[in-house]
């Protein structure tokens, strides 16, 4: 999810690149297997590289350095490095990985340079290079977004199996004195022909010892043991017996607790406060302001400020909070409303063409020279995150040095902004990274964390627990933009599709146009029509904006897919045939197609079992190097309201490493996709967003699920990205349902029948 | 000071009455596998049983648990929770989890009221426990096999 801070980072480590000279540009990346400090081990324990400890009672212990907020990529990556390893896999165990280069998350960065798919020129391949050899020199990238970690650590992991492996095998072979070549692994241990056997465990020590296979033999596909098969999640246990620890969790001795209330106008602050009850109130130790925060470089706009409570309990600091009395100087952002955010995209789209991310033809010829053109406008409100967690973070400063305990998607970022906070190096925060409840994007920004350091300072010592009550959470997010996206498509006299353009406008969440974020989803959009042009226009506002599971691809999505569906309308052509007429040369795509087709029993009479009438849409979209497509099937009752019955689900996601796990994410990335869909929306009066909780802004309910069916297609030899890949086309698959159903075309989301 | 029975233990607490059960759980005898969501009873993270029956925490004073029997995810661990923990692995419910200690309390006094349930009464006990990851396909699923392995 990190468009921003990835694109932001493609300029300055470009620029940078130049400083660094020919000659290190010229080498190859360095390697990834070893980081700049050996890990820490503790005793019996040997670290054969900078991702693997292997233990004297057999535990073979993986660096993580991803987040766990339920995406699976734990398990997924702890697979990965088993199976080259041929470790035992209920050996297997975790560890957070230390802040190093070698962690760093490149795929995320590579992915997101703005190059055509199929464009493997000279131009993209050098930025490639570059960036490759660049994020390997600085630390503390190792983010968790952008639906990357099992793509970009697929490689770093194999290869740091595979390496242990060798020199685990090379420490056996040279106690027995045989040959390396001889000796064969499976499950944790070494084997000899002659009958010999040793443990990793007991062979760890000696194995450190071994020089360090650099380019080890990696196995082929139909050697992998752990890779593909459909293993449990290593969380389950401590998830269903609630020892799973939360950064809201964390209680080092001494904990006391904060409570915060912030500027209910977005950007706002403290004017001036009275704490004069609060502090005769028990358990109160201090009210403080704290100062409006920005976002990182995956959002603009400020949270704003406010006052915070510290107490010894949590519920006195929320008790004496509601007893301080707030005067707010309210800000810019004061007369913002939700129509006028709109207003102001749809004006700047009638006088403005924004920069255009993908050319190619003559768009504005062709549709001149058009026998027919169909026009369409579609619109996406804000979202909030609303991850099951609110926003929290633990932050202890004693004696110069902080210890962090806090839910992020990018500890590295927030280990600077917390020392940034603080007035120290970072080299002096410490920052534990337990499960997050949810992250969706939202947990890429310091913002809480930041508040905390700077209420750290003001406790003598002790820890601090700053909580975002479920109200604050819900009105101070980087909210998903609000969008407008318009369309125009030409067919010629013989009624071919002869042009298609399509311009959005919305924030660009503080990234240069040029590097074309918001289109993400857009202007890589695999469909093939002569002349296409596809175009962002940035319009920003005071509202803190940021990325959101999917990025631009959540609404640049419903816009294309939705037009598409229209066109097919247009030309008296099956959705589904007219998709795959213009992605004929698209064989992957071409297959999703066919096989959600037939999965989903589509063309074939829809029969509920009370009568009632059904329909089903289509959608399909490529995201995060994997291929979608979905089918929902809906109804809608007496009451007009849409109810979504069934969804089938097809990816090709190159490799799947745990098929189970990716039918897991592609589950909740379309019921995330859904409850945005039928009834996602933030609005704002007065600068002030007006929902404020689960009652006005409410998640799918069990009741409304949908049932869902996936399949999974893993050919490929790479692995594409999968936690973000099934929200982007549910909502134009139900909105296209709809529209089958009753005629009615739904432009606008949250989808609401007349 | 009120007297509290949680999974079968006293505690003593001198909280203010008013507080709500689950800051005393959470905050003072650190049993925090009893989440915070809202704080209005309006997405079950918080839910445990009182006498048995599911309860949002949130909104549960202190004072009304005192004197009688509090159970806990901490706590949670009969045959019916077993057999739902067996089924939540089995079919690997859970995504960030965080949600998830509520939803087995909710699941768990579904399945002790109503031994098998239907899909419509999975969808009445458990349609106050929102999950954000998305996880209720296999929660309903995971309770339908924890109701027949019993
Ligand atoms: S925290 Fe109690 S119901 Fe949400
Ligand atoms: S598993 Fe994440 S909220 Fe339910």
């Amino acid at each position: 999810m990190a468009q921003f801070k990835r694109r932001h980072f493609i300029i300055g480590t470009v620029a940078a690149a130049g400083a660094l000279g020919v000659g290190w540009l010229a080498a190859p990346p360095r390697q990834r297997l070893v980081g700049k400090k050996p890990l820490g081990v503790s005793p019996g324990q040997a670290a054969l590289n900078g991702w693997v400890k292997v233990g004297s009672d057999n535990t073979v212990t993986v660096m993580m350095s991803q987040a766990e907020m339920g995406q699976g990529a734990h398990t997924g990556l702890a697979m990965v490095l088993a199976d080259e390893m041929d470790a035992a896999w209920e050996s297997v165990r975790l560890e957070q990985a230390p802040i190093d280069g070698i962690y760093n998350n490149q795929a995320a960065v590579v992915d997101a340079l703005p190059f055509e798919p199929g464009d493997n020129g000279l131009l993209k391949r050098g930025s490639e290079h570059v960036l490759r050899r660049l994020l390997r020199e600085v630390p503390g990238l190792a983010e968790t977004g952008g639906s990357s970690s099992i793509k970009d650590q697929w490689l770093p992991l194999r290869q740091a199996g595979a390496s242990a492996r060798l020199m685990l095998v090379a420490a056996a072979a040279k106690a027995w004195s045989v040959q390396s070549s001889e000796c064969t692994t499976e499950s944790g241990t070494v084997r000899h022909p002659s009958g010999k056997s040793a443990t990793y465990g007991e062979l760890a020590a000696d194995a450190a010892e071994q020089p360090l296979p650099k380019d080890p033999p990696l196995k082929a596909p139909a050697q992998f043991r752990l890779i593909g098969t459909g293993l449990r999640r290593l969380d389950n246990l401590a998830k269903i017996t609630g020892t799973a620890a939360f950064a809201i969790d964390a209680a080092p001795p001494g904990l006391v607790y904060a409570s915060i209330r912030m500027c209910p106008t977005v950007g706002g602050k403290v004017a001036s406060f009275n704490a004069a009850q609060a502090l005769a109130m028990r358990g109160v130790s201090k009210v403080m302001t704290v100062d409006p925060v920005s976002g990182s470089l995956a959002a603009t706009g400020n949270i704003s400020g406010g006052v915070a409570v510290i107490a010894d309990t949590p519920w006195r600091a929320m008790r004496a909070l509601e007893a301080v009395k707030i005067e707010w100087d309210h800000g810019p952002a004061a007369n913002l409303s939700t129509s006028s955010l709109f207003a102001a995209i749809s004006s700047a789209l009638d006088t403005q063409e924004g920069s255009t991310n993908l050319k190619k033809g003559d768009v504005a010829k062709a549709l001149k020279d058009a026998a027919k053109t169909v026009k369409a406008e579609y619109r996406v409100p804000l979202l909030a995150h609303a991850t099951m967690e609110p926003m929290n973070c633990t932050v202890q400063f004693a004696n110069g040095a902080a210890t962090v305990w806090a839910a992020t998607q990018a500890a590295g970022v927030a280990c600077d902004a917390v020392a940034k906070a603080l007035g120290i190096n970072a080299a002096k925060v410490d920052i534990r990274v337990p499960f997050l409840g949810g992250g969706f994007g939202r947990r890429y920004l310091s913002d809480c964390i930041v508040q905390a350091a700077h209420l750290a300072k003001a406790t003598g010592g002790a820890p601090v627990q700053l909580i975002w009550s479920r109200e604050e959470d819900m009105t101070h997010d980087f909210y998903r933009p609000a969008y407008i996206g318009r369309s125009e498509a030409g067919f010629d006299s013989a009624g071919k599709l002869i042009a298609w353009q399509l311009t959005s406008a919305g924030s660009n969440m503080g990234a240069p146009g040029f590097l074309g974020a918001s289109s993400e989803g857009a202007s890589n959009t695999p469909y093939r029509v002569p002349n296409i042009k596809i175009a962002h226009l940035a319009v920003e506002s005071p509202l803190a904006v940021g990325i959101w599971r999917s990025v631009a691809n959540s609404e640049n999505a419903f816009f294309i897919e939705s037009f598409m569906d229209e066109l097919a309308v247009s030309a008296g052509v099956d959705p589904i045939a007219w998709r795959a007429d213009l992605l004929a040369h698209d064989p992957r795509a071409l297959r999703v197609l066919s096989r959600v087709a037939a999965l989903s029993g589509w063309g074939t009479p829809l029969a509920a079992p009370d009568g009632t009438r059904r329909a089903r849409g289509v959608a399909f979209h490529r995201c995060f190097g994997s291929t979608v497509a979905q089918v929902a099937e809906v109804s809608v009752n007496a009451a007009q309201e849409i109810r979504v019955h069934r969804v089938t689900c097809v990816i090709d996601c190159g490799v799947a490493v745990n098929p189970n796990l990716i039918r897991q994410q592609l589950e909740g990335g379309m019921i995330f996709g859904l409850s945005a869909a039928l009834r996602g929306r933030i609005t704002i009066e007065k600068g002030q967003v007006q929902q404020s909780n689960f009652h006005d802004y409410t998640p799918l309910r069990m009741s409304e699920c949908p049932e869902i069916h996936t399949e999974i297609i893993a050919d490929g030899t790479t692995p594409g990205g999968v936690g973000e890949t099934g929200t982007p086309p549910i909502a134009p698959a139900v909105a296209n349902a709809v529209f089958a159903l009753t005629g009615q075309r739904l432009r606008e989301l949250p989808l609401k029948l007349a | 000071m009120l007297t509290l029975n949680i999974n079968g233990k006293t505690f003593i607490t001198d909280a203010e009455a008013d507080t709500p059960l689950l800051w005393v759980l959470r905050g003072e005898l650190h049993l925090p596998g009893t989440k915070f969501g809202c704080g209005k009873a309006l997405c079950g993270a918080c839910t445990v049983h009182l006498n048995g029956v599911a309860v949002r925490s949130c909104v549960t004073p202190v004072a009304a648990a005192a004197g009688h029997e509090v159970t806990t995810i901490e706590g949670l661990d009969d045959a019916v929770a077993q057999a739902l923990r067996r089924a939540w692995t089995e079919i690997d419910v859970v995504q960030c989890g965080y949600c998830q200690s509520g939803q087995l309390m909710s699941a768990s006094a579904l399945l002790k009221a109503n031994p098998q349930p239907s899909d419509a009464d999975i969808d009445a006990a458990m349609s106050g426990n929102l999950c954000r990851c998305g996880t209720y396909p296999r929660i309903r699923a995971a309770i339908h096999l924890a109701a027949k392995g019993r």
